[in-house]
C-alpha cells in the first residue's frame, strides 16, 4: 500500500469546494396580519390531528365506533358514514388527483400556500421554532448563545435540556396520535399508559418521534430546500398571474438610510422606501432576502411581509413594501402602470372544473357504490367433468361480499347454459333449485358451486354463464360472469 | 515499474500504473471500511464456535448453541400440530354429515383436506383429483367402491388390494391371458360390452354370441344388466364413464390381462381426523353420493 504524502497547501490547485455548508437560520419572532394566520392554522391543523382519533361515529352492534379508522387486522378503512375495503382502495387515488390539483389551484392563485401554512413539515417546524424561542430567547440571544466561547453553565445546559425535553415531548405526541388511527384510541391510550399496548405501537410511537424531532428540531427548512420535490414542481407549474410573496422594486429601490431618504424627498427627488434594516431577512425561516426576487428556498409563509410592515409603518412610509403580488405587476409598475389581478383565468378554471370532475365522480361512486357482491373463481383442474349419464359438470368457488352490517339471505340462480342446474355444496336448503345462502355481516363467504348441463342440449365448446344473487329482504342484486366448459 | 508521483488537483499520489497514458490515483480503503471488514473475520469465526461449521471425516463441528436446522422444523411442525389441535379434534369429534351441514367445519375440513390431498393423493389422482388412466376421477358421479362420505373413509383407510387385511378386494380377471376366453371371443364379447352404453360396435358382430359369453363370463361380477356392484368394486359398464378407456382396442386388453389397480391403505399413515378431511373433500369435490 502507497503511503498517503502529506502536501502543502500551495502544491493544491485550488477547484473550490462543490459542498454549501448550511448557515443556521435564528428566526426572529414577527407580529402581525400573516402571524396571526399561521397561529391560527397551527392551532386548527394540530388540533385536527390530536382530537380525530377520539371523535365517536356509531356504525351499530358489532362494528368499531371511531370516526376515522384504518382497521389493517380487518383490513377496513372507517372515514364517518364511509367504509371502504380493500378491493376500493382506488378511492383513496381519486383523493390523491383531487389534493395534486388543489395542490394546483392554490399555486396558481396563491403560490406556495401549502408550503407556508399547511405542509407539517412547516407546522411542526414553526412549533419548534416556538418552543426555541420561549426558552433560548429571540433571534440575538439565540445567535450569541450559539456563538459564544465560553465553557458550559449550569444554566445553559439546563436551557437546552429544557429545550430538547420540550421538543421530545411534542415529537411522542405526535407519534402517539398517529397509532391512534389504527385502533381504537381511547383503549389504546389507557393500554399505552398502563405498559400493556402491543410492541408494534411502541415501536411506531417511537419512529414517529424520532422523524419529527429530527426533521422539526434539526433539519428544518433543508426539508424543503434540499429534500421536497415540490418547490422543484411549483417553480414549473407557476405563471405570471399567480399571487406570490414579492418585493417590490419599483417601490424599494434604491435602498437608503431613513435620515438620506428624508433628505432627499425633502428636495423632491425620488428615494426608496427598503431601508436595508434587515428585518425581513431576520424573520424568514429559511433564511433567505426576498428582495433577491423569488426563489426555490422561499417557502412564502408570509412572515417577511409582517416585519417589513412593521417597519415601514414605524418609519411612516405605506406598508406592503413586500406582499402578495404576481409578475406582471412587477413590470407594470416599474412601467408607472396600475397593478392588475386576474384570479379567474383559464388555468384556475380548468384546476377548478377538474376538481368537481373528479370529485364528482368519486361521489358518484361512493353514492352508487354496491354493498353486495359476487366472484366467480372457475375451477381450474378439471375445467370440466363428465357425468355418469354424459352430462357435464363445471365446479366454481363463489365469494359473496356483504359489505352491510348486518346478516342477509341471498337466492342464487344461473343464467347461461340451456337446462343448467345449480348445485351449492353443503346446501340442504327447501329450494334447491334456488339455493338461499346466508351471509354474514361486513365480511365474505366462500362456498363450492356445481353447475351441471347436459352434453348433448349444448354444442358450443365454451357458454357464458351468469351468477346472479337476490337479497331476499332488500331485493339488491349482484351479479357475475364467467364460462361452462365443455370437456 | 513506473513511478508514483503526486496529482496535483486532488493532492494524492498515484498509483504508478499507468495505461494509455491515464493515470489511477492511489485512494486506499476508508479506515472504518476496513476496520469493519475484520470485524466481519472475527466474527465469522465467533460463528465457528456457536454454530455448525467445518465438516469432520464422518460428521461435523455442531457448535455450542447445538443448533439445527431439522430440529427447528421438528419443533415448529410440533408447534403447527399444537395450533391445529384444537380445531382437528372438533373435526374429529363431528359426525361426517354434521361436517358437511356446519359451514365453519366444512371451510376447515375442506381446507386441511385439500392440503391433504395434495400431500398424498395428487400423484396419483391429480392435483384437482382429476384422475387419469386407471386412477379414477374423483369429481364425477361414479364410484367403483361407493362414494357416500362413509365409504369413501373406508377405502381411504384400507385401500383397494393394498394388501390390508380389511381392503377392498376383487379384480378384474385375465380373461385371455389365463385361456378362459379365446381371441375371437374377447373381441365379440368387447363389442357386446360397448353396446350396453349404447357406444358403436364392429359391423356384422355376433351379437347373440356375445351375449351368450358376457352372461357366462361376466355377470357375476358386473351383473346381468351391466351395472357393476361396488362390493367387488366391479364398474358400471352402462355409463359414459371408463376408467381405462372404452375403444374397442383398450376393452380388448383389458378382457385379455385383466385389471387391478391398487389403492394403498393410509389407516396409520394418516391420522383419524386427516382422513376424515380427506373424504369430506373428495366428497364435496362435486361427485358426493
Amino acid at each position: 500500500m502507497n503511503k498517503i504524502v502529506q502536501i502543502k497547501p500551495d502544491q493544491v490547485e485550488d477547484v473550490g469546494s462543490l459542498y454549501a455548508a448550511r448557515k443556521k437560520v435564528y428566526p426572529q419572532s414577527v407580529f402581525g396580519t400573516f402571524r396571526r394566520i399561521k397561529w391560527g392554522l397551527m392551532a386548527f391543523c394540530l388540533g385536527v390531528y390530536y382530537v380525530l382519533p377520539f371523535v365517536r361515529w356509531n356504525r351499530g352492534l358489532g362494528a368499531p365506533d371511531q370516526a376515522v379508522l384504518i382497521d389493517l387486522p380487518n383490513s377496513r378503512f372507517y372515514f364517518f358514514f364511509i367504509e371502504l375495503w380493500p378491493q376500493e382502495v382506488y378511492y383513496f387515488t381519486g383523493l390523491l388527483i383531487i389534493a395534486a390539483l388543489t395542490l394546483f389551484l392554490m399555486n396558481s392563485v396563491g403560490g406556495r400556500i401549502w408550503c407556508g401554512y399547511l405542509c407539517p413539515q412547516t407546522v411542526w417546524t414553526d412549533l419548534f421554532y416556538a418552543v426555541e424561542r420561549l426558552i433560548e430567547g429571540d433571534r440575538r440571544e439565540r445567535m450569541r448563545k450559539a456563538a459564544s466561547a465560553d465553557p458550559l453553565k449550569l444554566e445553559r445546559i439546563s436551557e437546552i435540556m429544557l429545550k430538547h425535553s420540550i421538543w421530545l415531548l411534542i415529537a411522542w405526541w405526535t407519534g402517539g396520535a398517529w397509532v391512534l388511527y389504527f385502533t381504537d384510541a381511547p383503549t389504546l391510550v389507557k393500554e399505552l399508559v398502563t405498559f400493556q399496548a402491543p410492541a408494534i405501537a411502541y415501536i411506531w410511537i417511537a419512529i414517529l418521534t424520532a422523524t419529527t424531532y429530527l426533521l422539526a428540531g434539526f433539519m428544518r427548512e433543508q426539508v424543503c430546500v434540499y429534500m421536497c420535490p415540490w418547490p422543484r414542481i411549483q417553480a414549473a407549474l407557476t405563471d405570471e398571474w399567480a399571487l406570490n410573496v414579492t418585493y417590490r422594486y419599483d417601490r424599494g429601490e434604491k435602498r437608503r438610510s431613513v435620515k438620506k431618504a428624508n433628505e432627499l424627498r425633502a428636495l423632491g427627488l425620488p428615494a426608496g422606501d427598503c431601508v436595508n434594516c434587515y428585518q425581513c431577512v431576520a424573520a424568514c425561516p429559511t433564511g433567505i432576502d426576498i428582495r433577491n426576487g423569488p426563489q426555490i428556498d422561499c417557502i412564502q409563509c408570509g412572515l417577511c411581509i409582517d416585519a417589513c410592515d412593521n417597519v415601514m409603518k414605524k418609519i411612516g412610509r405605506p406598508t406592503r413594501l413586500i406582499g402578495y403580488d404576481n409578475d406582471i405587476n412587477i413590470q407594470r409598475r416599474m412601467a408607472g402602470k396600475p397593478p392588475i389581478y386576474g384570479i379567474v383565468r383559464p388555468r384556475t378554471i380548468i384546476y377548478t372544473a377538474l376538481i368537481a370532475l373528479v370529485g364528482g365522480i368519486m361521489l358518484y361512486a361512493l353514492l352508487t357504490r354496491s354493498l353486495l357482491d359476487i366472484n366467480v373463481l372457475h375451477d381450474r383442474n378439471p375445467v370440466a367433468v363428465k357425468l355418469s349419464d354424459g352430462s357435464i359438470r363445471n365446479a366454481y368457488t363463489v365469494r359473496f361480499l356483504n359489505k352491510r352490517s348486518l346478516d342477509r339471505v341471498v337466492t342464487i340462480d344461473v343464467d347461461g347454459p340451456p337446462y343448467a342446474v345449480l348445485h351449492v355444496v353443503g346446501d340442504d336448503s327447501i329450494t334447491p333449485d334456488r339455493p338461499m345462502v346466508v351471509l354474514g355481516r361486513d365480511g365474505t363467504t366462500e362456498l363450492r358451486v356445481l353447475v351441471t348441463a347436459p352434453s348433448e342440449k349444448n354444442s358450443e365448446r365454451s357458454i357464458p354463464i351468469k351468477f346472479r344473487i337476490t337479497d331476499i329482504g332488500l331485493g339488491e342484486v349482484a351479479s357475475a360472469i364467467d364460462n361452462f366448459v365443455l370437456p | 515499474m513506473a513511478e508514483s508521483e503526486l496529482d496535483k488537483v486532488s493532492g494524492k499520489t498515484t498509483t504508478g500504473h499507468q495505461w494509455d497514458g491515464i493515470k489511477e490515483l492511489n485512494t486506499p480503503l476508508p479506515r472504518w471500511w476496513l476496520i469493519t471488514f475484520y470485524a466481519t473475520i472475527l466474527w465469522a469465526m465467533g460463528y465457528w464456535v456457536v454454530y455448525p461449521a467445518w465438516p469432520l471425516l464422518w460428521s461435523y463441528t455442531r457448535g455450542a448453541l447445538n443448533y439445527s436446522t431439522r430440529a427447528a422444523v421438528a419443533v415448529e411442525l410440533a408447534n403447527l400440530e399444537k395450533i391445529r389441535g384444537d380445531k382437528m379434534i372438533a373435526l374429529g369429534a363431528a359426525s361426517l354429515a354434521d361436517i358437511e351441514k356446519d359451514p365453519a367445519l366444512l371451510a376447515l375440513a375442506r381446507a386441511r383436506g385439500k392440503a391433504a390431498f395434495g400431500d398424498n393423493c395428487a400423484p396419483c389422482h391429480g392435483s384437482g383429483g382429476a384422475g387419469a388412466k386407471g386412477y379414477p376421477n374423483l369429481n364425477d358421479d361414479d364410484w367403483l367402491w361407493g362414494g357416500s362420505l362413509d365409504q369413501l373413509v373406508q377405502t381411504i383407510q384400507f385401500g383397494a388390494r393394498s394388501g390390508h387385511t380389511k381392503t377392498h378386494e376383487g379384480a378384474m380377471l385375465a380373461f385371455g391371458k389365463d385361456g378362459i376366453l379365446k381371441p375371437d371371443e374377447i373381441g365379440t364379447v368387447a363389442n357386446y360390452v360397448r353396446s350396453l352404453s349404447g357406444l358403436s360396435t364392429r359391423q356384422g358382430y355376433d351379437v347373440a354370441a356375445g351375449a351368450k359369453i358376457f352372461v357366462e363370463n361376466c355377470t357375476s361380477c358386473h351383473g346381468e344388466a351391466g351395472k357393476g356392484n361396488q362390493e367387488l368394486g366391479a364398474p358400471n359398464l352402462t355409463d359414459k364413464i371408463w376408467l381405462y378407456g372404452s375403444d374397442e382396442a383398450t376393452l380388448i386388453e383389458t378382457i385379455t390381462i385383466g385389471r387391478a389397480g391398487v389403492m394403498p391403505a393410509w389407516v396409520g399413515r394418516l391420522d383419524p381426523s386427516t382422513i376424515k378431511a380427506l373424504a369430506v373433500y373428495v366428497h364435496t369435490l362435486g361427485g358426493g353420493k
